[in-house]
């Protein structure tokens, strides 16, 4: 007989984990420069329409397919046929993927937070110059190929703590571990983020960074690359298609609503772009005003987190105790968003695979663990850190997230039935969605996402082609690195797939 | 801040955090939040 799949302990938990997963650190510094390249505030009314025709429709169908099946992605593909198992194993490589240089970043937050503390109390003064900190901690490297530059020990060492919190809460399974973490978590999460926007739009020149943010610029939103940007934004930021979404569908009870939760879910991970971009810009507008610097001195990515922020931190106060608490504060703040993400990432894997294989929770949490920090070890030589994690993290994103997007959306709604989604997904709801639903899944997030992979594809080929006449090593950096990741994460996912399942009664 | 950054500030704060209460209050109006 089979075992009776565990459910989440409470819907409040639920939504907890579900947000969690959603809100990471790719809100914090990808939405607010999406927003600010594609038109500013005009990127908007795109980027609201994307979130009601294409992540709150997939969220749902994702939701009501996970507990339809109570399975994994592995499963969940495998009863729309058995060929197609292999695309529920390519989806759940992606997290496990993305968790290898993740944790890295995730990692770096836990440095600050020490010195933080250590500048709170006077041990070390770094605030004011937090570049210095960060050149020690990512080294730097001629390229992808120059492992001979090192790894960097702080990386290493702190990405140890960081697969050792996930695995912690993963391996007490559902509602005694991510559901109970995810509890603290994602309020606190809220709660600081709201904290921390309300000091920024306090300061002196927030207004500058604020109207660069929102003043719009309508000619931009007849652009079609605008509302592929925002159609790109809306899917990467609700971890769709990844797995994730159906294995924690996976876990709700029978009667439980699908349709609000899902609302629920896009809309606090929406809430937490607004809150992002508000505080970002606040705080890059007090930086432009007080040190004359430019929008994008600091990049758009991890720079504004890991030098931006503590810059602006160093000359809110001279008080260097409240500086490092402020610091350790934004920091942890930082941690919990990337660790709450991770630890679904793992989940989404573990699902997958328990559904398969016999092995225990705690022993296979253990095992993707051990190989997780061994994958995330690469990451934290400089090479790795400074080199290939932008290829990586741009070929999984780009081509193969979109990619399982499109094909899940097209296999559902075809081969099982769109019509029974909504059916089933309507059945128990606090409300209905109505037939425009079986049309956005059939038709327009399909032709969205197909237009995205596109798009991608000829983008990647098109900068392919210079870099091989223009840097010949940066070229094989993309071919070996970030075509090399997928090509083993096919070859990872067909060894899976030809796997025998544990019992017969899940072959058939 | 200027008038028209403003008035984009006010339409995605509105979208986005008033289908959150909305949502959220139909939840717990159900009691089970």
């Amino acid at each position: 007989m089979a075992e009776k799949r565990e459910v989440w302990g409470s819907r409040r938990g639920f939504i907890f984990a579900a947000v969690g997963a959603a809100i990471g650190l790719g809100n914090l510094w990808r939405f607010p420069f999406q927003a600010y390249r594609n038109g500013g505030g005009a990127f908007f009314l795109p980027y609201i329409v994307a979130l009601f025709t294409c992540a709150i429709p997939l969220m749902i169908l994702e939701y009501t397919y996970g507990r339809k099946v109570r399975g994994g992605s592995t499963k969940a593909f495998r009863l729309l046929g058995k060929k197609y198992e292999w695309i529920g194993w390519l989806q759940v490589m992606v997290p496990i993927i993305v968790m290898m240089f993740y944790s890295t970043i995730i990692s770096i937050s836990v440095i600050f937070m020490v010195w933080s503390l250590g500048h709170a109390f006077g041990i070390i003064n770094w605030m004011s110059d937090p570049g210095k900190i960060m050149g020690m901690i990512v080294g730097g490297g001629s390229g992808p190929f120059d492992f001979a530059a090192g790894i960097s020990k702080y990386l290493l060492g702190f990405v140890i703590v960081v697969w050792l919190g996930n695995w912690l809460i993963v391996k007490n399974g559902v509602s005694q571990g991510i559901e109970k973490a995810s509890k603290i978590f994602t309020p606190l999460l809220m709660v600081m983020m709201v904290a921390f926007m309300i000091n920024s739009v306090r300061l002196p020149g927030a207004t500058l960074g604020l109207n660069e943010l929102f003043t719009p610029d309508f000619n931009k939103i007849l652009n079609p690359n605008i509302w592929v940007a925002a159609y790109a934004q809306v899917f990467f930021s609700t971890t769709l298609a990844v797995g994730v979404m159906i294995a924690y569908g996976s876990y709700l009870g029978e009667d439980w609503d699908i349709v609000n939760n899902s609302f629920i879910t896009v809309f606090s991970n929406a809430s937490f772009d607004i809150i992002a971009g508000i505080t970002v810009f606040s705080t890059l507008g007090y930086l432009v005003h007080n040190m004359g610097v430019d929008f994008n001195s600091f990049g758009s990515g991890a720079g504004i987190a890991f030098i931006a922020f503590p810059i602006a931190v160093s000359t809110i106060t001279t008080n260097t105790f409240l500086q490092g608490i402020i610091g350790f504060l934004f920091f942890f703040c930082l941690f919990i968003a990337g660790l709450s993400s991770s630890i679904s990432m793992l989940e989404s894997f573990s699902a997958a695979a328990l559904d398969k294989f016999d092995i225990k929770r705690e022993k296979l949490v253990g095992l993707i663990s051990i190989v997780g920090f061994l994958g995330s070890a690469c990451f934290a030589t400089y090479a790795g850190f400074n080199f290939i994690l932008d290829i990586v993290d741009a070929h999984v994103g780009q081509y193969i997230i979109a990619t399982l997007g499109l094909v899940e959306s097209i296999l559902i709604s075809y081969v099982y039935g769109i019509e029974k989604i909504r059916v089933d997904a309507n059945k128990y709801s606090d409300f209905k969605v109505g037939k425009i639903f079986n049309f956005l899944l059939k038709y327009l997030t399909p032709a969205m996402l197909g237009i995205t992979v596109v798009s991608n594809l000829i983008g990647g080929f098109k900068k392919l082609v210079d870099l091989k006449t223009t840097d010949k090593a940066a070229f094989m950096g993309q071919i070996v690195f970030g075509w090399g990741t997928i090509l083993l994460m096919v070859i990872f996912a067909t060894i899976f797939f030809r796997k025998q399942w544990k019992n017969s009664e899940e072959e058939d | 801040m200027n008038k028209s950054a403003l008035i984009m500030m006010i339409f995605g704060c509105v979208a986005v955090w008033g289908g959150l209460i909305v949502t959220l209050s139909i939840a717990i109006k159900k009691g089970d939040l």
